[in-house]
């Protein structure tokens, strides 16, 4: 018998009820501890007997909704009164399974009224495991199940399935973390109780502080970060524009290798431009060796701090900028310009008073998206801060220094959190407002007028030694991996990349990976191989439900999705480690909780790709397959996902790609059985080991590279006939 | 094969304040082609649709067969539907496409395979099994979809304005295919369109649909010449409307007055008094020598071959006439005596 409806959904809740010890188990599961039922040790049973043989009777309410829901999983009943049982049950379950996981922590009851009634309890609960999560996931789908049954979601289970999922994914994985970071602040302290402890922390000196406008001393990191991300955006915009007009708009003959430097800050793990500029500015680097050999003179360590981060990221995301500008200035129709210079206008006029302010509103996205890298951006400030702290870095020290002090790191978590939300929100105002973009979907013709002389010539003067300078930024970066000791002792060696990847034959004839980064190497590529289908998967499946379907709740589940997308990674991560310490979801040092990292803080980028892709598929095919019989999935399988192979290949690539080059969150999230490549480089910069951390670096460039083309081989192309393949639009930045 | 009864009652859709369909009733006999008839946004679409299952009716029910379907899925429903763009999926081929609902239903892919041929053999496309989408012309994309359609026989099928991708003389012999076919094999269809020319020729009944409403349902005939409105009538096809008198009405007869004219007309239950009055171009005559009529002058005349089109300044109006005398044509500024042939003058309700 095939097993249809809402069965098989119940039936994993009552096995991951019943059957699967409930809790995580310390050592793994293995196949004789699967079956949590008869246990000895109530820990390792399922919850049915931890409630009947261990007397946890918090148990029975979820066992309760599950037999409530019954009825609604067999067929015999009509719709109606099925879809009323699957809501009530499955609903009333899924409560009962979120109140006592909640309820109980890892001393006893968590809020006093509970203990007052019951007794204080000598018991203490882990975290859930195998069987907790089936059953939250079953009884969830139950629950969505009902409202389809009742015809929401125009009586579709899939989509009811979907939307279920993906809300409560982002509900557990930003909303609820985000939501522990900022109760974090009220945590009360010494003698201090909560609105105290927040009014202590808020203030603070080292947050608000004036002290550098009326002498040497430091200002608070509040300004530091708010001063450095506005030079920052204004000299990446400016850049980025220069560049985005030569490759527009003049006949500049290396344009080609001018766009590849958009591809560039994609595929750097982070620090290699720090790595950089520390080799040719740094103490013994290329500048000071020559400045000092030549003038004896000596530079100092100017390179370490505002300075240098400032010098990092306009080389980081002067390619982001110029990505985001290449779309604004191509988006500019020209026969506006063509307009101007009819009505006898100058070249320079037609610039200054068509051109230009067609722009403003691009150049303003290019701006808040540079602001937005620089506020989250944690790789540069870290390898090149010194002393000079911004938000990222704080809240990393706050939280691994010596003070370990959580409501420090979520009171500056917070404060980081509402710029990033206000830049998120004013850029999506200026985006929004789309009036200016002048682009229709009909063939504008009319060729881009050539720039005014003065204006090219400038654009030229900044772009050219940039890109130039960029270009020995990387290569003195990567040579650094060649020679012994950078500034002392310039003999070309191997020696860096043996330390980290030597390969040795022990006597018995099996391979030892004796180097020192295999560990952290392999680590890091099994998570990110596992977190990218995962990202891929959710982001286009988020992607199909917003851009297809249409149901209650949609533009609130869009908002919250974006809204993931603006929080910075160092506040994912401290959140992360805040939220899932403890039960009921304690998943810190594990492979999980890096992995769920990757995935919601990739998410959006799927989602953009496959929104962006989609948006080119009409809509009636995947009409047509579902009323041809095809469920569903399977309609979503045979028709829509074989026409976005582009953007599938995009998003794996990206989600790929990022798990390995990404810092800000990781680095809070990594234990000594999961350590990631980029934290691994990150201590051997702290250390001073620069050799083997850029060796590293290159090593890990080369194999995204390796990467990116072996998943396009996996995905394939489409094959459409005589035409073309249309490639999905790339997306446009994206963060560290 | 033989369709099943579709019957809607009190269906209707909004979407928050707008009401796309208002509550409405119908009933689609088995067996018949259908047409839903209406300007653009008059809901025949989201009426389609909801039947189809793509849309979620806010209010009321379908039945198609006797069995409610309201809040069933489209795959649950055994409709098919034939969409304006086609949406052959232009990753498979051509028998890939049409064997794909068969496949879904779960049916071994030989046999779906062998099932598709025959349905491509019914449309004329036999042996174009292997060729992509878009290695076909537009009318054999039609046939594609119309076929993918039909070899899941299905209750009910649904067209939705199929034929307007394509050229003027392929739309006349598609539609009369799809007619033939629906004929031969005895379906229920359900047609959308806002061509009332295609919509005459198809169907058995039209629901001509204004504002979200039915207008009025009836046969091709009676929706020509028995109008409920001058929406309506207008709409089917070309119409004067003009204001007259009805001055008495017994036994279901009207005496109308216009201008000087008396016609007799079926009253359709309207009062005495003043009354709207459409009149159909080719019922517009030139009276014979001696015969009393409307006194009127010619403003426009258009020499069209088989007939002459003219536009009549007369003190009721300007009427648009369609008169088939090639052999008296009349110059402009000619002054004219005109009658109307009754069968084409009609009482309507606005």
């Amino acid at each position: 018998m095939r097993l249809r409806g809402s069965l098989p959904a119940w039936l994993i809740a009552a096995v991951g009820a019943a059957v699967v010890p409930w809790h995580m188990q310390q050592d793994g599961l293995s196949l004789a501890t699967i079956v949590g039922f008869g246990q000895h040790d109530p820990e390792a049973a399922s919850a049915l007997w931890q409630a009947a043989a261990h007397g946890r009777f918090w148990f029975w309410p979820i066992v309760a909704g599950l037999l409530l829901a019954l009825p609604g999983a067999l067929p015999m009943l009509p719709r109606p009164a099925r879809a009323l049982w699957l809501l009530a049950g499955g609903g009333f379950g899924l409560a009962a399974l979120v109140v006592q996981g909640l309820a109980i922590g890892v001393q006893g009851w968590s809020w006093p009224w509970l203990e007052a009634l019951f007794g204080p309890l000598d018991d203490r609960q882990f975290g859930i495991g195998l069987g907790g999560a089936m059953t939250a996931v079953a009884l969830l789908l139950l629950v969505t199940d009902g409202f389809a049954l009742r015809g929401a979601f125009k009586g579709d289970r899939f989509v009811a399935g979907a939307v279920g999922v993906l809300a409560a994914s982002i509900l557990l994985f930003t909303a609820w973390p985000v939501a522990t970071v900022l109760m974090q602040m009220f945590t009360p302290r010494d003698d201090l109780s909560a609105w105290a402890a927040l009014a202590d922390r808020v203030v603070d000196r080292k947050i608000w502080g004036l002290a550098c406008v009326t002498s040497a001393a430091g200002c608070g990191v509040f300004w530091n970060t708010l001063v450095l991300a506005t030079c920052t955006a204004t000299l990446t915009t400016s850049l980025g524009l220069a560049f985005a007009l030569i490759v527009t708009r003049t006949r500049f003959p290396a344009k080609r290798g001018l766009r590849l430097l958009t591809v560039m800050p994609i595929i750097t793990p982070p620090f290699v431009i720090g790595l950089g500029l520390i080799l040719i500015f740094g103490r013994s680097g290329v500048i000071n060796q020559i400045v000092e050999a030549v003038f004896g003179l000596e530079l100092g360590r100017w390179i370490y701090g505002f300075n240098g981060i400032l010098l990092a990221q306009a080389f980081s995301f002067t390619p982001v900028a110029f990505l985001v500008l290449i779309g604004v200035v191509e988006g500019i129709s020209p026969t506006m310009e063509e307009a101007s210079q009819t009505l006898r206008a100058t070249r320079m006029r037609t610039f200054g008073a068509v051109t230009l302010p067609l722009m403003l509103p691009g150049l303003a996205n290019a701006w808040l998206v540079s602001f937005v890298e620089s506020l989250a951006d944690f790789g540069n400030p870290i390898v090149l801060g010194g002393s000079f702290g911004v938000l990222s870095t704080e809240i990393f020290f706050a939280v691994v220094g010596a003070q370990q002090d959580f409501g420090r790191a979520a009171v500056l978590a917070a404060v980081m959190l509402v710029i990033a939300l206000f830049a998120f929100v004013l850029q999506r105002r200026v985006v929004g407002r789309r009036s200016y973009v002048s682009v229709t979907g009909k063939g504008d013709s009319g060729l881009p007028p050539t720039l005014p002389a003065p204006i090219r010539r400038a654009a030229y003067a900044v772009a050219i030694p940039w890109a130039c300078l960029t270009l020995v930024v990387y290569v003195m970066a990567l040579a650094g991996a060649f020679v012994r000791v950078w500034g002392r002792d310039w003999t070309p060696t191997l020696e860096h990349f043996r330390r980290a990847f030597a390969l040795e034959w022990t006597a018995n004839g099996t391979l030892l990976f004796s180097g020192g980064a295999w560990h952290s190497l392999f680590t890091t590529i099994e998570l990110a191989v596992i977190a990218a289908p995962i990202t891929a998967g959710l982001g286009l499946l988020a992607a199909w439900v917003l851009s297809r379907q249409r149901f209650a709740g949609r533009t609130t589940l869009e908002f919250a999705l974006m809204l993931t997308f603006a929080v910075p990674g160092t506040v994912i991560g401290v959140a992360y480690i805040l939220t899932y310490n403890v039960p009921p979801l304690e998943i810190t040092g594990t492979a999980i909780i890096l992995v769920a990292c990757f995935v919601f803080r990739n998410l959006p980028v799927g989602v953009r790709s496959g929104v962006a892709a989609m948006s080119q598929l009409d809509r009636s095919l995947d009409e047509a397959a579902v009323t041809l019989r095809a469920s569903t999935f399977r309609a979503l399988r045979t028709v829509v996902l074989p026409l976005l192979k582009p953007a599938i290949v995009t998003a794996l690539v990206y989600s790929f790609v990022r798990a390995m080059t990404t810092v800000s969150a990781v680095i809070f999230l990594v234990s000594a059985e999961y350590e990631m490549a980029t934290v691994f480089i990150i201590n051997r910069v702290i250390n001073g080991d620069y050799g083997l951390a850029i060796a590293y670096c290159a090593v890990l460039i080369l194999l995204m590279t390796l990467a990116t083309g072996l998943i396009q081989l996996l995905v394939g192309n489409r094959r459409l006939g005589r035409r073309g393949v249309v490639a999905a639009p790339a997306p446009v930045g994206g963060r560290v | 094969m033989s369709g099943a009864e579709v019957r809607l009652e009190g269906l209707g859709k909004r979407y928050g304040e707008v009401r796309a369909v208002l509550p409405l009733d119908l009933v689609i006999e088995g067996g018949t082609l259908v047409t839903l008839l209406g300007p653009s946004g008059c809901g025949k679409t989201t009426l389609l649709r909801m039947i189809a299952g793509l849309e979620q009716a806010s209010e009321g029910r379908i039945l198609i067969g006797g069995r409610d379907v309201t809040l069933l899925s489209a795959g649950e429903r055994n409709v098919s539907m034939v969409f304006q763009s086609y949406a052959l999926f232009p990753h498979m081929s051509v028998l890939d496409n049409v064997a794909y609902g068969l496949v879904s239903s779960g049916m071994p892919r030989k046999e779906a395979h062998a099932q598709a041929e025959a349905a491509l053999e019914t449309v004329g496309l036999k042996g174009f099994g292997t060729r992509l989408p878009s290695e076909m012309s537009g009318g054999q994309q039609q046939r594609v979809a119309v076929a993918r359609a039909l070899v899941l026989k299905p209750d009910v099928l649904l067209f939705d304005e199929p034929l307007s991708n394509l050229d003027t003389r392929l739309r006349r012999s598609m539609r009369e295919e799809i007619r033939a076919l629906q004929q031969r094999l005895g379906l229920t269809v359900v047609y959308v369109t806002h061509d009332q020319s295609e919509a005459l020729a198809v169907s058995d009944r039209i629901v001509v649909m204004r504002n979200a409403a039915i207008a009025q349902a009836g046969t091709p005939e009676e929706l020509y010449t028995q109008p409920d409105s001058v929406f309506v009538a207008t709409f089917m096809g070309e119409a004067n409307h003009v204001q007259g008198a009805i001055e008495r009405s017994d036994g279901g007869q009207a005496q109308v007055a216009l201008g000087p004219l008396r016609l007799a007309l079926p009253d359709r239950g309207l009062p005495t008094g003043r009354a709207d009055i459409v009149i159909r171009p080719e019922a517009v005559r030139f009276a014979v020598d001696g015969e009393a009529g409307l006194p009127g002058t010619v403003a426009r005349a258009t020499y069209m071959g088989s007939h002459s089109e003219y536009l009549l300044d007369t003190e009721v109006g300007t009427l648009f006439a369609v008169i088939p005398d090639r052999l008296r044509r009349r110059e402009v500024g000619a002054q004219v005596l005109i009658t109307l042939a009754p069968d084409g003058v009609m009482l309507v309700h606005d």
